[in-house]
């Protein structure tokens, strides 16, 4: 009996080496792919440079001819008339009130049916309730505009004596259902997250469902469920479809949800649309509006993401 | 509930051998595992270890322990996970003010029993009981039961130490806020006498307001032990509550079950036989869902009745 086995490397023939003529590391295969998945990811960074650099130089642009103190205070915003004024609150005013009634209305529904979905619901229910909600977030925003225009305006007009067809509320109203998938989502998530260990501890002192949600699960997940929310808001500001179509095109420095208000994101779909001279001072607003939103929107994703990093450190 | 799926598991894979047994469970499988014991020992047989008692510690007397009153009394208790029975006809009384060890290897059973007595197994979707478990006489399962009112009286502590992340003081006012104290001055002196009972005063009394996850292992698992004292139990269940500890957190919780059963009873699971014989007054072996033997602790470590119960202790299988 042969004790060597009989198969593996012979005994005889050339010498076995791990070293390649050509070094290994640069098989061509391999060095093509690196460099194609490196490109893929260069262009979404060069793409954001890009993006970022625009905004700035035609801002800095229309910042050399109006006060950056004026664009942020002046109270009045008709830069397409004369004498012109750029005070962008009108419509950061506009933007807040849509987004504010958009939050009032998705905040509870979206919470509570977060909080249904994780606690309470059987898996029959949530099997339903969740594509239903992932439809909602698949409808087209210029579907809920129309909609909004169509259906929702004329009700608040007849409820509430609007004046206009096109009031924030109807705006409020959509951009409301439009975010409720994603804090249902995402609170979702966070709230299913707690330790199971935490439910138990509770129930075993002699909790009930209601004390286990409220004083135990809510508050563990309350740091994720103030994220979900502050992305929420982040979409709602940068909305521009529904808003546009629905809250109509009239720079308001109102509190007042039946009057007519112009987003900011309206305002830039306006004069990209419309006969501006490109080059214009009325042109750069737009830049100088766009920035705005920029900064707005990715401080509250900043905050977002350093809420949830410390919820995730909170349970490691 | 980690420990749990895991025993479940278990137990699922020790479905086959039990299914031998039709008409007297008990008797089949043990001769199933003295045999399986017998075996595995084939070698050198190992040096029986002498239980260490610890006499600055004295256990409750078998004349005491006789005498004291059933607390809880369990007859012919059955469990089902769906359709694996993973309790067999449990019969068991577990006297006042002393302490009883569950004692046995993964999966036997004796974490399922622990949840049975204040009904944590309502949590789980396919679980069902059969038998009966009176607390003070009167029945865990009856019709108008309110398990919030049990669970106030029959408290437990969990393996992994599970506090709140909140501060050491909202986790001590859970309890008593769910049952609706309202004043702080109030929750307050149940903090400390909660605390100082759990011998973790002096090491927190200065930041009852700082996060309880700030904590050591063993602190935090005293900390449970504190919550659950803040409901006013009188009984608490321990499932393994030093497994994760250190050895001096280990002890120190011993010291403070040695000290608590002046005024609860306790029922603590736990793997270390050492443990058991160092802290119980009564043991109960469990092994595949039956209760093989149950007496005064000294009994079982020193004169067991059953070779089964022999093979376990002195380290043979488990």
């Amino acid at each position: 009996m042969s004790v060597l086995p009989t198969t593996g490397v012979p005994t005889t023939g050339p010498q076995r080496s791990i070293t390649t003529p050509h070094s290994a590391g640069n098989r061509l295969g391999e060095r093509i792919i690196r460099r194609l998945l490196r490109t893929c990811a260069i262009v979404s960074v060069l793409t954001t440079i890009g993006i970022v650099a625009v905004l700035l130089s035609e801002s800095l642009k229309f910042f050399g001819e109006v006060s950056v103190f004026e664009f942020l205070t002046g109270a009045q915003w008709t830069p397409l008339f004369s004498p012109p004024h750029f005070g962008v609150l009108p419509l950061v005013c506009g933007t807040m009130l849509v987004t504010g009634g958009a939050i009032l209305i998705a905040g509870p529904i979206g919470l509570g049916t977060a909080i249904y979905l994780s606690e309470y619901a059987p898996p029959v229910v949530r099997e339903i309730i969740k594509p239903v909600l992932e439809v909602l977030a698949g409808i087209p925003s210029v579907v809920y505009g129309v909609v909004a225009v169509t259906t929702v305006s004329p009700i608040v007009q007849r409820l509430f004596g609007s004046e206009s067809i096109f009031n924030a509320l109807s705006a409020s109203i959509v951009v409301g259902f439009m975010i409720l998938p994603m804090i249902v989502s995402l609170s979702e998530d966070v709230l299913r997250s707690v330790p199971r260990d935490l439910r138990s501890a509770a129930y075993a002192l002699g909790a009930t469902k209601l004390d286990v949600t409220t004083r135990v699960v809510v508050p563990a997940a309350l740091s994720g469920i103030v994220a979900a929310v502050l992305l929420a808001i982040s979409r709602a500001i940068g909305e521009t479809m529904a808003v546009t179509l629905a809250a109509g095109a009239t720079p308001n420095l109102t509190l007042n949800p039946l009057e007519s208000v112009q987003t900011m994101t309206a305002y830039i779909v306006q004069v990209s649309k419309g006969d501006t001279p490109t080059g214009s001072i009325e042109y750069r607003t737009i830049f100088a509006v766009g920035l705005t939103l920029f900064c707005i929107t990715m401080s509250l994703n900043i905050i977002a993401q350093w809420v949830l990093k410390r919820m995730r450190e909170q349970y490691e | 509930m980690v420990t749990h799926g895991a025993e479940r598991s278990i137990s699922l894979a020790d479905t086959p051998p039990r299914r031998v047994a039709t008409t007297d469970p008990r008797q089949t499988r043990m001769t199933e595992t003295t045999a399986a014991s017998r075996t595995e020992t084939a070698g050198p047989l190992r040096s029986i270890r002498p239980p260490a008692f610890d006499s600055a510690r004295p256990a409750r007397s078998a004349d005491e322990l006789a005498g004291a009153a059933a607390k809880i009394a369990v007859s012919d208790l059955n469990f089902f996970y769906g359709a694996n029975q993973a309790l067999h006809d449990i019969k068991l009384a577990i006297p006042e003010r002393c302490v009883t060890a569950f004692i046995g290897p993964s999966g036997c059973g004796k974490s399922t029993f622990l949840r049975c007595l204040n009904r944590m197994n309502d949590m789980i979707d396919d679980a069902r009981v059969e038998g009966e478990i009176l607390l003070d006489g009167e029945s865990l399962r009856g019709p108008r039961v309110d398990v919030v009112e049990l669970r106030k009286r029959v408290g437990m502590v969990f393996q992994k130490s599970n506090p709140f992340p909140k501060s050491i003081f909202e986790n001590i006012a859970y309890g008593p806020r769910v049952a609706g104290e309202r004043n702080k001055a109030r929750l307050y002196e149940i903090a400390e006498r909660c605390l100082q009972h759990a011998a973790l005063w002096d090491e927190v009394k200065d930041r009852l307001e700082d996060s309880a996850l700030a904590l050591s292992g063993g602190q935090q698992q005293r900390l449970c032990i504190a919550r659950a004292l803040a409901t006013d139990p009188e009984v608490l269940l321990m499932d393994e509550p030093a497994s994760a500890l250190d050895p001096a957190s280990t002890a120190r919780i011993e010291d403070l079950i040695f000290e608590l059963k002046d005024k609860y009873t306790i029922v603590i699971v736990t793997h270390n036989m050492q443990q058991a014989a160092r802290v119980s007054d009564q043991t109960a072996f469990f092994f595949q869902g039956v209760l093989v033997e149950a007496g005064a602790t000294n009994e079982i470590f020193t004169n067991p009745a059953k070779k089964q119960t022999e093979d376990y202790i002195t380290g043979r299988f488990g």
